[in-house]
């Protein structure tokens, strides 16, 4: 009998893309894409990408193995293909073990049945069957909290008690190998402590866990081991704090960075030309997600066409739910405000630096303005750039909580204790 | 796709093996059956859900076919005037009604069941035959909750079963031979053609004009009887008639020719979705 609960070699999916592949077709267009090819040559290049090649590993019993990477990797396609929901292209996987898929938390269920009868049908849709559904009913409800709510139809719920109910279904499932993705994605942060809970759970039982996550925390609490997919393959396989710094330090996060080339309102914002607006970590690499244990640079390039008088430009810094968190501009302080009361035509760039420990984890919006105070405004973007803030390492991250507020400074405490 | 033996979670657990599937699938009937109580719920869910919020509720599985028949009766019996085999023009009708809904609604509401359930189908692992089964299986309730008005008629035209009745549940049968074959092509057409989902209701109103509801089988020349039954719902029809309101009985041309189209129909259908079930997640 193998320890082995996954043994994957191989293991590759193509897509078709463009227009004679992607999705459902009409019948007219697959009579044009018959006539044309008709025409091509035979072997002329069809649009087509491979998700995943050459994904080979193994995942032993009882391993909770973590699946990082860029979107567009090949995370959800892996998940999808041990999930036998898409087939493999070429390659094969052994699967010792029933799988449960969280490739989505709520699927199947229904919003005019009330809560009971979703029960019910979405733990059938996973795979549970009947009797194991009576067996976790009480389990599940309570997880859930909606007990006074059973009965009512499921589209009154809110946003919230909706998704506790999806997730109290799909964690009460038993399989050998359990396959997440994603699912702590959604949902505020009360739900996310809950998930992260019942995730603890079920990889200390000894079940086998495959992990795909953008949270890093999440992925460093929960996992020992790491893979990094690029671009459909497998560039790393290590012990997770190594494969989340890989995955942070090669940049892998999308374009942390935002140009107004052709934009229609720079032609309002003239002489004022915006350029490009940036996240730099401390090694000056253009990223999408920083971490806030160390500091790091937004910068704003632009050009003037002819000299500009008490010009400021600074950014709003706000969540990605539009809480402003600060406004900062580059002449805030009046001594340099006054050393560059003109700015003379050319081409420039403003940075500023964003000290370690100051953003808590979470997803923050830029937003740029170039202004003259009180005589005019030449440009404004208020949601320019997006980036992330990995709360690995912050203060306090040594308890899974999740903590409100835009900022997580380390600030100095003292404890004494009181004699007399 | 090739699945392993026992699925219940031993010490020793089954091992699945997942690998491109090349050339014929087999049927994969044994697992359908192991999901057969999804197949349960999936079911449940549409009878539930079909009149849900509504103010009629279930009333519409009988207010539909008995309103089409009272306009039926109007204007091909009474109106035009056509011939009905000596049998009162509205339970003439109705006993061919019956079938015809179950079969029309069950097509109708299948095809597009794979591209609405596109959700389950592109997160969770599980047969989707079970998915066109959904829609055909619950309009057995509705054919039940109908057949309730037949029953009526047949007390107010002074029908009385005979033994002939006996017949019915092997037409019924045969109706949801028909019924399951057309659903599978149509639903796995579907999701690569989306064409089928507008071809679905034309499609339905051309067999219903092939189909004798509104005029007798008798009225097709005889020489064109054995064409004529390659349309399943013909002999379904008319096995009705015969069994609840003494019509004559499918000749045994018919019965044959009829049974071998719903057979080709249900087998071509499920090999068909089998065939294209591998590509259903990737397209959809």
């Amino acid at each position: 009998m193998s320890d082995v609960a996954v043994h994957a070699v191989d293991l590759g999916k193509r897509y078709r893309i463009g227009p004679a592949g992607a999705g459902y077709r009409t019948l007219r267009d697959s009579l044009t894409a018959a006539v044309t090819a008709f025409g091509r040559r035979r072997g002329a290049t069809e649009n087509t990408i491979w998700a995943l090649r050459h994904a080979t590993f193994d995942v032993e019993r009882g391993q909770v193995l973590g699946i990082i990477g860029r979107n567009g990797a090949g995370k959800s396609t892996l998940l999808k293909i041990l999930s036998r929901v898409t087939e493999p292209t070429e390659g094969q996987a052994e699967i010792r073990g029933r799988v449960g898929s969280l490739l989505e938390v709520g699927t199947g269920f229904h919003p005019e049945l009330s809560g009971r009868e979703n029960i019910y049908l979405n733990a059938a849709i996973l795979g549970m069957k009947r009797r194991e559904i009576e067996r976790h009913f009480d389990e599940i409800v309570a997880f859930a909290e909606v007990e006074p709510f059973l009965d009512t139809p499921v589209k009154h719920y809110s946003s919230g008690m909706y998704l506790r109910l999806a997730f109290a279904v799909a964690a009460h499932l038993d399989p050998e190998i359990l396959v997440v993705d994603e699912v702590l994605a959604v949902g505020d942060a009360e739900f996310q402590r809950k998930c992260l809970g019942k995730m603890g759970d079920v990889a200390s039982q000894g079940r086998t866990v495959l992990f795909v996550s953008h949270n890093m925390s999440a992925v460093l609490r929960l996992t020992q081991e790491t893979i990094v997919l690029e671009s459909g393959r497998i560039a790393l396989r290590a012990p997770s704090p190594q494969a989340v710094d890989h995955y942070l330090a090669a940049g892998m996060s999308e374009a942390g960075e935002r140009t107004w080339d052709g934009d229609a309102r720079l032609a309002g914002a003239a002489p004022f030309r915006p350029i490009a607006l940036r996240v730099r970590d401390a090694q000056g690499r253009v990223v999408q997600q920083v971490a806030s244990t160390t500091p790091f640079e937004i910068e704003f390039e632009y050009a003037l066409d002819q000299d500009v008088p008490g010009l400021r430009t600074g950014i709003y810094l706000a969540t990605a739910r539009g809480e402003p968190v600060l406004t900062s501009f580059d002449a805030d302080d009046p001594r340099l405000f006054e050393s560059l009361r003109v700015r003379r035509e050319g081409r420039y760039r403003s940075r500023c630096r964003v000290p370690a420990n100051l953003l808590n984890e979470g997803v923050f919006t830029v937003g740029v303005n170039a202004s003259a105070f009180r005589v005019r405004s030449y440009f404004t973007d208020e949601r320019a750039l997006t980036f992330v803030v990995d709360g690995a390492g912050s203060p306090g991250s040594h308890w899974p909580e999740p903590r409100p507020g835009p900022v997580r400074p380390a600030l100095e405490w003292r404890i004494e204790e009181l004699t007399g | 796709m090739t699945a392993a033996s026992s699925s219940p979670p031993l010490a020793d657990p089954a091992v699945t093996v997942i690998r491109p599937s090349r050339g014929w699938v087999s049927l994969h009937l044994g697992e359908l059956f192991r999901y057969r109580e999804l197949v349960y719920f999936l079911t449940w869910r549409d009878i539930k859900v079909r009149y849900k919020q509504t103010l009629l509720g279930a009333g519409w599985a009988i207010l539909q076919p008995f309103l089409t028949m009272v306009v039926f009766s109007l204007f091909f019996g009474e109106l035009a005037g056509l011939p009905s085999d000596g049998i009162p023009y509205p339970i003439f009708a109705y006993s061919a009604l019956l079938p015809w809904q179950f079969f029309e609604s069950g097509v109708t509401k299948a095809a597009g069941s794979l591209v609405l359930g596109r959700n389950l189908v592109t997160k969770v692992y599980f047969p989707r035959l079970a998915v066109p089964l959904g829609p055909v299986l619950a309009g057995l309730v509705d054919f039940a909750l109908a057949s309730v008005v037949l029953v009526g008629l047949m007390a107010y035209y002074g029908y009385a079963p005979t033994a002939a009745i006996g017949t019915l549940p092997a037409f019924l049968l045969l109706a949801l031979a028909t019924t399951l074959g057309v659903s599978f092509l149509l639903s796995a057409g579907n999701v690569v053609y989306r064409d089928v989902g507008y071809l679905a209701p034309f499609l339905m109103r051309l067999w219903f004009f092939l189909t004798p509801i509104v005029y007798a089988a008798s009225e097709v020349p005889p020489a064109f009887r054995g064409l004529y039954a390659l349309n399943p719902m013909v002999t379904v029809v008319e096995g009705f008639r015969y069994a609840l309101v003494h019509g004559t009985a499918p000749t045994l041309e018919m019965l044959a020719v009829s049974t071998a189209a719903a057979a080709a129909l249900l087998l071509g259908g499920t090999i068909t979705f089998h065939r294209m079930e591998r590509t259903f997640a990737d397209v959809v």
